[in-house]
């Protein structure tokens, strides 16, 4: 059922309006468990729409399986997704630095403060992210090490390729995720694929995770999908190599494919003066599992990362 | 006065962005003047502008004390101002909620990483910046709490008002919350204008850094003694939000006292022209801040006000 979670009024005729679909179980059930999917946080992350889709449209196939709440929030930032923009239009700021937000605040702190209040009381939650429009990501989950104890059971079920622990700012305070943590609902960030595309194997491994651990909380009753153990890694054990030069970027390996020590991985050139650059080499051995899309890079711009000793 | 190269961020097409600083006196690095982070804030520019064409004639007079340095740099983003962009770079990133960077991350944070090991040599930072919002304020010096602010030292500056602000997550980041420590004291003044060129506010905000800089001993100038700052909490200004979105029709300024009831603004409905909203005070008191673009969100903050503080 399509519900508002909240609304206000913009000065020229129109509102701001954030929706959910909430899916009940078809028979009553007492005390039901409650997931929260949360997406569109940052308006050029589509990954996360097929995502709410396909969950959606797999429940419909067989709702009498479902024994308990699902709420899907496909776009809490639906301006930013209107006009492909990270931020929000309205504000031009990013959504995810001003949670938690507070009821009697401003624009921007009431609709933080709403879409929180509206996920309180869910078991889990997932915030589900796109790479951005520069790097493509394999699916994975991160999480802060402060919650990794009440995390990790579930980032394990989730069928990503990889639990990155305290990975970057994606999960530090200010964000949706760490608020809900801190008020006792636990939720995980899954970051993949990249910003203004939609990689659908990527979206169907997700959802086949997402059933996992519906399943796992007794909230499905279908047939548990097959799913994979993702590799675990903490900050100490990626590679993260940046560009040394401002130049044109081409890859020189396949995303998602292992590498050695040595391995050329890119090249950057001048095509001005048609000159190479420089070669882009990966040090140590591992999962290429970030990968440079974007071709045009400034020194200091994330080229590749490398999930070393995991395996 | 010597013009000294502090950054150079290259770019594969555009001249490299070189942040400058004009260096006035020699010796202890006394006091750096920061200039804006963001595009639009052109009075910011303005006024650092005319810092150095100031300080570049007292120099002359020898008005500089021995073995004292000043620095000013007058813009720490021109590609931003280039394009009329608020952000810098590709990726829209704030500068200001970068620091203190480093020298091996993001082009962004490599950006900061060189100022700040530059500007933290100095033991007075001072920085012009403005508020996210299309908005005026009074004149004001404002400081965050680190457990280093010294509030006395604000004082200095002679402007009506020292604003103390406890920090939220995102302020962490700033520049001047990463210059306040134990060896150095971070102010950051806000004047009346952004996007406008207001000569008083000019005049004013020169003022007030000669006037500190005299307080200091870093030069010898004779200038007006100025206000004693009134001191406030932040979290002691009134916010004032709109009920209603529409045209914004301010009646009362930036400065301005308004009694108890006193009509503020009207929210005018675009389409048929009437009235949906009459702001009134709802207490005695100064208007600190002042919502000033045409439109305007419903609970957005259309004033704040210093509550019960006569002229």
């Amino acid at each position: 059922m399509k519900e508002i979670v909240l609304e206000y009024e913009l000065p020229v005729g129109e509102k701001l309006t954030i929706y959910r679909n909430r899916i009940m179980p078809c028979s009553e059930i007492n005390s039901p468990g409650r997931i929260s999917i949360v997406s569109g946080t940052h308006g050029d992350e589509l990954e996360g729409q097929y995502i709410c889709y396909e969950l959606a449209r797999r429940i419909a196939l067989e709702p009498e399986n479902l024994m308990g709440i699902v709420d899907i929030y496909p776009a809490i930032n639906p301006f930013g997704i209107d006009m492909a923009s990270k931020n929000s239009p309205l504000f031009n700021r990013d959504l995810n630095r001003s949670f938690p937000g507070s009821s009697s605040g401003d624009l921007i702190d009431r609709v933080t403060s709403g879409v929180v209040e509206s996920v309180l009381g869910s078991d889990l939650c997932l915030d589900i992210h796109a790479s951005d429009i520069f790097v493509r990501e394999i699916p994975q989950v991160r999480l802060s090490e402060d919650f990794a104890d009440n995390l990790l059971p579930f980032a394990k079920l989730t069928n990503a390729d990889m639990i990155w622990m305290n990975a970057t700012a994606t999960v530090h305070e200010s964000t949706l995720a760490h608020s809900l943590n801190i008020l006792g609902v636990p939720t995980m960030v899954i970051e993949m694929g990249q910003g203004h595309q939609i990689n659908k194997p990527y979206g169907d491994q997700i959802v086949d995770g997402i059933f996992n651990i519906m399943c796992e909380l007794g909230m499905w009753m279908g047939t548990r999908p097959r799913t994979q153990l993702p590799a675990i890694s903490s900050d100490g054990s990626v590679e993260f190599i940046r560009s040394e030069k401002a130049g044109i970027f081409i890859p020189l390996t396949e995303h998602n494919h292992f590498v050695k020590a040595g391995d050329i991985i890119g090249e950057i050139f001048d095509p001005f003066i048609g000159e190479k650059l420089m070669d882009v080499v990966s040090e140590q051995p591992g999962l290429l599992f970030t990968q440079r899309i974007y071709p045009v890079v400034s020194e200091g711009d994330l080229l590749a990362r490398i999930l070393t000793g995991a395996f | 006065m010597q013009i000294v190269d502090l950054y150079s961020f290259k770019s594969i097409y555009r001249d490299d962005m070189q942040v400058k600083g004009y260096v006035f006196g020699s010796g202890e690095k006394s006091a750096c003047i920061v200039g804006p982070s963001r595009g639009n804030e052109y009075q910011q520019l303005y006024i650092c502008s005319q810092l150095v064409k100031k300080l570049t004639e007292l120099e002359k007079l020898g008005v500089i004390a021995n073995d004292k340095q000043i620095m000013v740099i007058p813009c720490i983003n021109e590609y931003a101002f280039n394009l009329s962009k608020d952000f810098f770079g590709v990726k829209n990133l704030d500068i200001n909620t970068s620091f203190p960077g480093n020298d091996y991350g993001e082009p962004i944070t490599r950006l900061t990483g060189g100022l700040f090991e530059k500007i933290k040599e100095y033991t007075y930072e001072i920085q012009f910046t403005s508020f996210y919002e299309r908005a005026q304020c009074v004149p004001h010096v404002r400081m965050t709490e680190t457990g280093y602010q010294n509030v006395s030292l604000a004082n200095l500056f002679g402007l009506p008002y020292v604003v103390v602000k406890k920090p939220l997550p995102t302020d962490t980041a700033t520049l001047n919350y990463n210059m306040s420590t134990e060896t150095s004291s971070a102010f950051t003044i806000y004047t009346k204008a952004k996007e406008q060129l207001d000569e008083k506010c000019t005049n004013s905000a020169i003022s007030a850094v000669l006037r500190f800089l005299t307080r200091m001993g870093i030069i010898k100038y004779e200038c007006h003694s100025g206000y004693i700052s009134h001191v406030l909490k932040d979290e002691d200004l009134t916010d004032v939000y709109t009920e209603k979105a529409g045209i914004f029709k301010g009646k009362v300024e930036c400065g301005e006292y308004v009694q108890y009831g006193q009509k503020m603004a009207e929210i005018i409905n675009p389409f048929d022209g009437s009235v949906l909203e009459e702001i009134v005070a709802s207490t005695d008191g100064i208007v600190f801040f002042a919502h000033n673009s045409a439109l305007i969100n419903q609970y957005e903050t259309a004033f704040r006000m210093v509550h019960r503080l006569h002229d």
